[in-house]
């Protein structure tokens, strides 16, 4: 797949433009010389006022950095858009019934559908859960889908991420930073927004708080603090919503029940949307070390008496062994074929398949089982043969901790650089929240690989990100 | 409904940026002062006299034999190791409107972040001379950049008395201790008219009170021991005198207990700090002692924080 020419979301192969982006590139055609230039500084300017930053670990130069924006939005027809969406429903809904059947009788298991092993001894499997009965049965609420296109009528789910997500902020700000850049374009195209999220994610947590939470429950979002990567998304989403930014020692738990400490004393908290990943969150239950949690939280949310959103125990959901039973999954709950494609993935535990691994390791990706941000991953087609003989070794060593897969030819987009604007590969993250019903924004962050023929688009190894648009009818 | 941590934060933002401006205005003074003093020796005592003040003497001897100009200033602006530096005010107060960022406004977030962006980026060693007078002059002017956004866009709620009650905690201290630092000065004195040295030392502490203009204003009369301390200590129409930051205390604590409801200890700690500079004279306060006046007013102002902490469930 890798030699054929990638699917360019503006251009034909012949140069024509395709549909959805007539507009766009009409635009850009006016555009008088250094006007983008100009567009890309101003951005860059925005951001880092707004102090729209993350960290990178590990980074020697201050801690924080603005993630590249790319002055050229994304655009994906509304048809397209209908067609992707419903895949994701499907998927997010069927995602959510396997929790719960894991967590409960394990039909699934019983069926002989998937391993029990594979299940049972992950340590994304979280025991604590079994029995527990979430509001709604929902235990994925956010959910952030990574989805890369091939070809105009063909899609692939790279990861479900029913953990924590990132990045929603940057789909907000960028949008934001795009309708300051280029108001004109805007009155010519006609893009549904995305500024509902912050309203859809409210009604989300509000929708699945606890029976006696009352008409309108108490918020909390859950933060490690202002030294997390993400710290400045969950403020920024804190904010937007109208709920409490706490930390740890913001929270106690007595008697059962959740508080925060105010400056009128203990007042109680209903829903948690929590950034803080399940292994810190309650030192009781969890990691005994974790200083960033809420001692007793976990039984206070098995008796029922707070919701955390996500979930803990989501992890067995979207771990990448698991991943390639989710078709698997769809048919067993909803009897219905997956709309979304998974990306053929080889087993390395399996012999055979090792072997013909090893032998095509430069046409393939390698990630690791958990690893995440593009960190403990290799793409071989642009990497060099000593990376190629150290991930062969690295397989045979534990052929159980990574997958491997065909190296997509992730489609491209025009993109800004500085030898004027060239086709760049993207991905693309919707993201979606599942109460009492299932909310999908319109669009979502588009990552791209700013280096020249990259396909690694995370913001930690280089990657930008794109303002989304769909287009309404 | 607001987190003790978030109220703790908004009172501590306030104080960093306003201990940011009175560091900034103690070096001016003493860098001043160490150009035009004639005697042998007496440059590197300004400079010292003036971190006493700052109470920063200490530190400054633990690492530095000597006291000349550019040490000084490095030491006052930019050391991360002095806990009231310049570099570390501005990151503690910037860290602070991180951490309540839904607590404050764009506009006081742009400013506070705009500021620290800027003043880490400056190399240290390009602030000399004429450039060091001019970045301690951005240093207040970003000041009052913030305090401008900060009465200009936030609601007079909770969050708002949090910060002002810190601004004006902090500033009281300030003058306070600028006072202490030369408060023998000040005594009156048998003699009327001061000496050279008297002159020089009064017009050091009304600059670094940004006093030395307005004090025309209100006396017309020239510098004057008595006029001077009357001026810092009394006057409820200067907005760095005693009295007036501690009405401003006050008010912002009794409308903490407007707001919430219900009286609060502090609000009888930042009585009795009013008590000290309202319905009394200079003659009282010096026949008291001045010296011991400012230690007890100091010391009841640190109260009044800590009363602070203990209502609202600061940790």
């Amino acid at each position: 797949m890798a030699e054929t020419a990638p699917f360019d979301e503006m251009y034909n192969a012949d140069g024509s433009v395709r549909e959805p982006y007539r507009a766009l590139n009409a635009w850009l055609e006016e555009q008088p010389d250094k006007a983008l230039t100009l567009m890309q500084s101003d951005a860059e300017a925005i951001f880092r006022k707004l102090g729209i930053t993350f960290a990178v670990y590990g980074s020697e130069e201050g801690t924080e950095k603005v993630i590249p924006f790319d002055v050229i939005p994304r655009i994906i027809a509304a048809q397209e858009w209908r067609k992707l969406s419903k895949g994701i429903e499907q998927r997010v809904k069927a995602l959510n019934a396997f929790l719960y059947d894991i967590y409960h009788r394990q039909e699934i298991l019983k069926a002989g559908r998937i391993p029990e092993k594979l299940i049972l001894q992950n340590a994304a499997f979280a025991p604590e859960m079994m029995g527990l009965e979430p509001a709604k049965g929902v235990y994925a609420h956010i959910i952030g889908v990574d989805i890369v296109r091939v070809g105009p009528d063909e899609y692939y789910v790279l990861e479900d991420n029913l953990r924590t997500p990132s990045g929603v902020s940057y789909m907000l700000e960028d949008r934001e930073a795009m309708m300051q850049l280029a108001p004109d374009l805007f009155h010519r195209c006609k893009v549904a927004p995305v500024e509902t999220y912050p309203e859809n994610l409210r009604r989300t947590l509000e929708s699945v708080a606890p029976a006696g939470a009352g008409q309108s429950p108490n918020i909390a979002v859950l933060t490690p603090g202002i030294y997390n990567s993400a710290y400045f998304e969950h403020s920024f989403l804190a904010d937007q919503m109208g709920a409490q930014l706490c930390e740890g020692p913001d929270l106690f738990v007595d008697g059962g029940k959740v508080y925060m400490r105010t400056t009128t004393g203990p007042e109680r908290v209903d829903v948690i949307y929590r950034r803080i990943d399940d292994d810190y969150l309650d030192p009781l239950t969890f990691r005994p070390d974790s200083m960033l949690g809420v001692p007793g939280l976990f039984n206070a949310y098995r008796a029922g008496n707070v919701t955390l959103v996500n979930a803990p125990g989501t992890g067995i959901a979207d771990d990448k062994a698991v991943y390639t039973y989710v078709p698997e999954i769809v048919e067993f709950y909803l009897g219905e074929k997956a709309l979304l494609s998974n990306v053929p993935t080889y087993n390395c535990t399996d012999e055979e398949q090792r072997n013909w691994v090893l032998a095509n390791i430069a046409d393939l990706v390698v990630k690791e089982v958990h690893g995440s941000g593009g960190y403990g991953m290799m793409v071989g087609p642009t990497s060099t043969k000593a990376m190629h003989a150290e991930f062969r070794r690295k397989i045979e060593a534990r052929p159980d901790n990574y997958i491997v897969q065909p190296t997509l030819a992730l489609s491209t987009c025009p993109t800004y650089v500085n030898a004027g604007v060239a086709p760049r590969h993207v991905d693309l993250r919707p993201y979606v929240l599942v109460g009492d019903r299932v909310r999908i924004t319109p669009g979502g962050l588009t990552r791209v690989a700013l280096k020249k023929g990259s396909l690694v688009v995370n913001s930690s190894q280089g990657g930008g990100t794109k303002d989304t648009w769909v287009l309404e009818d | 409904m607001m987190l003790g941590r978030t109220a703790q934060n908004l009172f501590w933002l306030s104080r960093y940026v306003e201990r940011a401006e009175n560091m900034a205005r103690l070096l001016e003074v003493g860098y001043r002062m160490s150009l035009t003093s004639r005697r042998e020796g007496g440059s590197s005592e300004h400079l010292m006299s003036m971190m006493q003040a700052a109470e920063v003497d200490e530190a400054f001897a633990a690492k530095h034999k000597t006291a000349d100009v550019d040490t000084v200033a490095h030491f006052m602006m930019f050391d991360p190791d002095n806990s009231s530096s310049v570099y570390s005010c501005l990151l503690a107060a910037r860290t602070n409107a991180r951490s309540v960022r839904t607590a404050i406004t764009t506009d006081m977030w742009e400013s506070m972040n705009g500021a620290w962006l800027e003043y880490s980026q400056i190399k240290p060693r390009d602030v000399r001379g004429a450039k060091l007078l001019g970045l301690l002059q951005w240093v207040k002017q970003r000041s009052h950049e913030f305090r401008g956004a900060l009465l200009g866009t936030i609601l007079r709620d909770d969050g708002f008395a949090f910060l002002q009650a810190g601004n004006f905690v902090e500033r009281a201290d300030n003058t306070a201790r600028i006072l202490d630092m030369k408060y023998y000065v000040l005594l009156p004195r048998a003699t009327l008219v001061g000496g050279e040295l008297d002159i020089q030392q009064w017009t050091l502490i009304l600059r670094a009170a940004s006093a030395h203009r307005s004090y025309r204003h209100v006396y017309h009369d020239r510098y004057k021991a008595q006029n001077i301390a009357d001026f810092l200590i009394l006057r409820p129409e200067m907005p760095r005198s005693l009295n007036f930051c501690a009405q401003f205390v006050q008010q912002n604590l009794d409308l903490l207990a407007d707001f919430y409801g219900r009286k609060q200890e502090c609000q009888e700690a930042a009585s009795q700090l009013l008590a000290m500079v309202e319905d009394t004279s200079m003659e009282k306060i010096f026949s008291h002692g001045l010296h011991e006046f400012l230690t007890e007013f100091i010391a009841r102002n640190n109260r009044v924080t800590d009363a602070l902490s203990e209502s609202y469930n600061f940790y």
